[in-house]
């Protein structure tokens, strides 16, 4: 009896392992348009964070194909693939999708991006981490398949230093926390502050948050109630950000003086946290709300279509909006690539060359209705970050305010150097030719 | 030399020197020790009664926490929500006994133990599928903010987290001591065959134990939830649990109170004083390595049985 | 009909002791080893090596090593994450910091770097049992991968904390078998090769009198030790080995499967998985660690896959959530059907093909 059920079920495996096997080429071919992969994440202990953003990513692409029919009349076939947050399911979902000639990949996991560098560059796929990944992949000549824009980390830590430097005035002497997670990401910034720490002669205070960060007590008693520091700087994801907003809160530690990154600054973030958080900062770079032309048009043609991915109340929120600007890259550079190759569907490395050729200027954000929401790009073959901007906004319990202009990082100043340098040093340890970007078209 | 002086020498002369600070870090130990425990005290009801190691308790917190929290989200009084969320916890019970347990009886713990963390995925997995994976929040309307004891910081929620802890306690102490069906499961505590051969019905009382380590779990669900928002990283709280197990005993209710105290104070303190000298974040295996070093000498935990082994 | 071992003489001892005395049994293994050597690099792509195949052998190896110390020594532990992870930093370490140390023999030193951490953390064994041990276990498994997330020197100072695996070639010859030059099928049947020694010598380990020592103790430590075993020296040669194949099986993970690698990798859901795949597959069987292997790497990327294939157009989270309910389901149902495992399934059906086709 047993042994039959078991037998019957090993043999439904078996036939369901053969099947996968002979349609895993046929079904995934391409339907004559062309193939954007959303490598998201709507399950696991960082969907929270992980489905405003899919949502934005896949709308901006039913935008397209039911307002213009697509980009240059060629369809967008958006397809999607659950990662849960995790390096091997990431990994798994880039080799079932990489067969089917995809524009580009957009992991939104630090440790995705790690893992899939070697492959993208065996498989020429581009990638592009907007405002994730690593910092150093800025550098075209070593990482032609990886962009970065419009921001880096490093970027994103030396804007936050500028808008407190702005704040205060001379930094030197003051104390300036950061509360990080302890992964890949949230160590990104460390190296960039430590820099600046030398150069404006502040302390720098660093506290390694575990993951996934339900426990924060003691960092906080040690911030709020003994170190006191002038600033604190957040670098946290998922159920770490509001935790530290409501231990900083019951250690009576000010919101304003409180600054998370991007991936720590989200309506998710402030509202689990409640009304403490009132007074939060956080640094984007793009801007928050439903009041843009992009937007609008997405409620009228995805959302009044009932065609929306998610819940229509959820459209502007800045999660959703940073999906959506990711989707604006990944469709500029499938235009850019076929203005010069042509009105098909393209392949990846069509895209990766149209990606790096990314003019966004403000002509072009006012003709795609991104006025105010982003800040103008330009991409080239050295410089894969493209010069974005960063912007600090504050929650006033209802909704993010921007209290900064547009800042702009100092990447001639040392940033991109020290992209360089650690590009460099990447190279050497792959044994990586670097690309001569003098010879490019 | 900088090393060693950061470990024996410069907490110390810290702890002197902020004394007030160190009484406040030591409080706010206790009271999260006190979270601890609320969650510790749904596995230890249930490896009391049927000896199960039951890791799917975390999973019971956030299923209880996520249905809870949903049903308010339908417009649901909270009362009315809360007698559901009950009703959800007994459903689950009994199907836990009928479609798992039951059918594993004899088996090694091991399998057991594998079998509840296959009704943990499969809890995450159903909850999320109903009330979706997005963040709820859970406001019980307790203010957030800091009181000042005389120059020392306390957070009222957590003040009230121990007062529900307590009365928790209160309560299953009083089940356990007073009633008819606590007396029953103590029996079964002691010994299955002999309480099976005064007549005690041991399915009916693995149903009881596993619905009231799933009101425990939608007890710890609400204070956790009304702190973190609903979500799925709530199950995670169950490896904070662990090691207050391990250090009170699997058998004993006190032991996870008093467990969870000192894993509370004991992280709080090393991670605040000695977490510098050791760069930081050492909350999340201090804990482990608290209880291993205890497990040296006690090996059944603070209050857990003496293990008496015969060839 | 196919399966009868009549006529099969062992004529001397050397055959007696054979670890397959019967012919089929060879053929069958020999079969199955040409197979996955020379006809799944042929005919898979790159998404069957890289997202199947790869990970089977790297989780086996994990599995095979857990199930030494569970299914034959009897110590539970939940620390296998900490000991992959241990395992994936020295190869990183050792290979970085001798550049002309062969990769086979930085496979195995991290192997060996790894066993000295498991006897480390092993001791507490000989004081607590059971459920205290595993979650004593656990301690290993936070604090190690503390270690590697916080000392900067166990990732050469990188700022973020990931290691990636150098471009090493084959012994001999200038074939790349780890980093981006390295091909899929050449990593594969690198970790084949790897695999097949390893299991070999499991297989061997646990018929010699080490494995009978293990067993004895697992069966019962306190009549093992009346009759002469020593505890300490077992149950820390347990850990050791075991971690041994952890080790490897970490560097694996990094060097061959996915080229790089943070301590998360390591956390505690993968030192579950692997406890799930001896249990599925058969505590105490060394074919139980390769089905266990396969199941729980097979199981969860078919159930991806399914509505795909049925042509069911369900949203992916839907499908994430309805994953993890089948996947626990699943488990719930093996343990009920089969607690033995999935090796006990094998064994049942080689119980029948003997008598096949008569019933009786």
């Amino acid at each position: 009896m047993t042994f039959k059920k078991l037998s019957a079920a090993a043999i439904a495996l078996a036939i369901g392992f053969g099947a996968t096997m002979l349609t895993d080429t046929a079904a995934m071919a391409q339907d004559g348009g062309q193939y954007v992969p959303g490598t998201v994440y709507r399950s696991g202990p960082y969907a929270p964070g992980g489905i405003p953003w899919a949502n934005g990513y896949a709308d901006y692409f039913t935008l397209l194909n039911e307002r213009d029919g697509g980009i240059g009349g060629v369809k967008i076939v958006y397809e999607e693939c659950d990662t849960a947050y995790n390096n091997d399911k990431g990994v798994e979902c880039y080799e079932k999708m990489k067969g089917n000639s995809p524009a580009v990949f957009q992991p939104l996991s630090t440790g995705i991006t790690y893992a899939l560098l070697d492959r993208l560059k065996a498989d020429k796929i581009p990638m592009i981490t907007s405002g994730l990944g690593r910092a150093d992949a800025s550098d075209g000549t070593i990482f032609p398949w990886v962009f970065t824009l419009p921001v880096t980390y490093w970027a994103g830590a030396d804007a936050i230093v500028q808008h407190i430097a702005a704040k205060e005035g001379d930094l030197k002497g003051k104390t300036i926390a950061l509360v990080y997670h302890d992964s890949a990401y949230g160590k990104e910034p460390i190296k960039t502050l430590e820099y600046l720490a030398e150069k404006h002669g502040f302390k720098l205070e660093l506290f390694p948050v575990a993951h996934p960060g339900l426990e924060q007590k003691a960092t906080w008693l040690k911030i709020g109630r003994q170190l006191r520091p002038d600033y604190t700087i957040m670098w946290g994801w998922g159920v770490m950000n509001s935790t530290a907003i409501k231990e900083a809160a019951a250690v009576g530690y000010p919101m304003d003086k409180f600054i998370g990154n991007w991936w720590a600054g989200s309506e998710v973030d402030v509202e689990a946290a409640g009304a403490v958080s009132k007074g939060y900062l956080s640094a984007q770079f793009h801007g928050a709300g439903a009041d843009f032309p992009v937007i609008n048009e997405v409620k009228t043609h995805v959302h009044g279509k009932n065609k929306g991915a998610g819940p229509a109340d959820e459209v502007g929120d800045i999660l959703y909006n940073r999906g959506l600007i990711s989707a604006v890259f990944t469709a500029e550079g499938i235009k850019v690539a076929q203005d010069k190759y042509g009105k098909r569907p393209l392949t990846p490395e069509e895209v990766r060359w149209g990606i790096e050729n990314i003019d966004l200027s403000e002509a072009r954000l006012k003709e795609l209705g991104l006025t105010g929401l982003l800040n103008p790009v330009k991409l080239s073959c050295a410089d894969h970050e493209g010069g974005g901007a960063v912007l600090i906004q504050q929650w006033d319990g209802k909704a993010w305010k921007p209290v900064s202009d547009w800042i702009m990082p100092n990447r001639d100043e040392y940033l991109r150097k020290m992209y360089e340098d650690s590009a460099a040093a990447y190279a050497k340890e792959k044994n990586i030719e670097p690309r001569d970007c003098s010879k490019e078209s | 030399m900088d090393f060693l002086s950061s470990v024996f020498v410069e907490p110390f002369v810290q702890i002197g020197q902020y004394p007030l600070f160190f009484v406040e870090v030591v409080i706010g130990g206790l009271l999260s020790g006190v979270m601890y425990s609320l969650v510790a005290l749904g596995f230890v009801l249930i490896f009391k009664a049927s000896g199960v190691f039951n890791f799917a308790q975390g999973a019971m917190v956030l299923f209880a926490a996520l249905s809870f929290a949903g049903l308010m989200e339908h417009g649901l009084h909270w009362s009315i929500a809360l007698v559901l969320t009950m009703g959800i916890m007994a459903l689950v019970a009994i199907a836990v006994e009928r479609l798992v347990l039951g059918k594993l009886v004899n088996q090694p713990h091991i399998i057991l133990f594998m079998a509840t963390i296959g009704i943990t995925y499969f809890l995450d997995g159903f909850g999320q599928t109903i009330w979706g994976s997005d963040v709820k929040v859970l406001d019980i309307g307790i203010p957030q903010t800091p009181i000042d004891v005389g120059g020392v910081f306390i957070n009222q929620f957590d003040i009230f987290a121990a007062v529900v802890a307590g009365l928790l306690v209160l309560v299953l102490a009083v089940f356990f001591q007073k009633t008819r069906v606590g007396r029953a499961l103590r029996a079964v505590a002691d010994d299955h065959q002999a309480a099976l051969s005064v007549g005690i019905p041991l399915k009916t009382i693995w149903a009881i134990v596993w619905t009231v380590a799933g009101l425990v779990g939608l007890v710890a669900g609400i204070m956790w939830g009304s702190k973190l928002g609903v979500q799925f990283s709530l199950a995670l709280v169950a490896l904070k649990a662990l090691p207050v197990l391990i250090l009170g005993g699997f058998t004993s209710i006190p032991g996870a109170i008093v467990g969870g105290l000192i894993v509370g104070v004991g992280e709080k303190v090393a991670e605040v004083f000695w977490g510098a000298a050791f760069g930081g974040a050492i909350e999340d295996w201090f804990a482990y390595m608290l209880a291993l070093v205890f497990l040296l000498f006690r090996p059944q935990g603070l209050f857990g049985e003496k293990i008496i082994e015969r060839v | 009909m196919l399966y009868r071992e009549a006529g099969q003489f062992k004529t001397s001892y050397a055959r007696d002791w054979a670890i397959f005395p019967i012919a089929q049994d060879r053929i069958v293994i020999l079969g199955l080893l040409a197979i996955a050597a020379v006809a799944v690099p042929v005919l898979s792509n790159d998404y069957w090596i890289g997202t199947i195949f790869m990970p089977f052998l790297v989780m086996s190896m994990a599995a095979l090593g857990l199930n030494l110390l569970t299914g034959y020594a009897g110590q539970l532990s939940l620390g296998t994450g900490g000991f992959m992870a241990t395992g994936a930093f020295a190869a990183y370490k050792l290979s970085t910091a001798f550049p002309g140390m062969p990769i086979e023999a930085v496979f195995l030193l991290s192997g060996v770097v790894t066993a000295g951490v498991g006897v480390l953390f092993g001791i507490p064994s000989l004081r607590i049992k059971g459920f205290y041990l595993a979650v004593a276990t656990l301690a290993a498994q936070f604090f190690l991968l503390w270690l590697y997330n916080k000392v900067p020197w166990f990732t050469n100072y990188s700022t973020s904390g990931v290691i990636s695996a150098p471009p090493r070639t084959i012994l001999f010859t200038d074939i790349y078998v780890t980093g981006p030059q390295a091909a899929a099928s050449t990593k594969y049947l690198f970790a084949l090769a790897l695999v097949a020694i390893l299991a070999l010598a499991a297989k061997n380990l646990v018929r010699s009198s080490i494995g009978r020592r293990w067993m004895a103790v697992r069966d019962m430590d306190i009549a093992a030790e009346i009759i002469g075993i020593k505890p300490l020296q077992t149950k820390l040669s347990a850990f050791a080995i075991s971690s041994f194949y952890c080790g490897v099986a970490g560097a694996m993970w990094a060097f061959l499967y996915t080229g790089s690698v943070e301590p998360l990798a390591f956390d505690i859901n993968r030192s579950f998985q692997v406890l799930f795949m001896i249990i599925i597959g058969g505590l105490g069987s060394i074919l139980g660690s390769f089905l266990g292997a396969g199941f729980i790497i097979a199981l969860p990327i078919l159930l991806t896959n399914a509505p795909h294939l049925l042509g069911l157009d369900i949203p992916v989270d839907v499908v994430s959530h309805l994953e993890f309910m089948i996947f626990g389901a699943l488990i719930i149902f093996f343990l009920i059907v089969e607690p033995h495992g999935l090796a006990r399934l094998w064994q049942i059906l080689k119980e029948k093909l003997r008598l096949w086709p008569f019933p009786y």
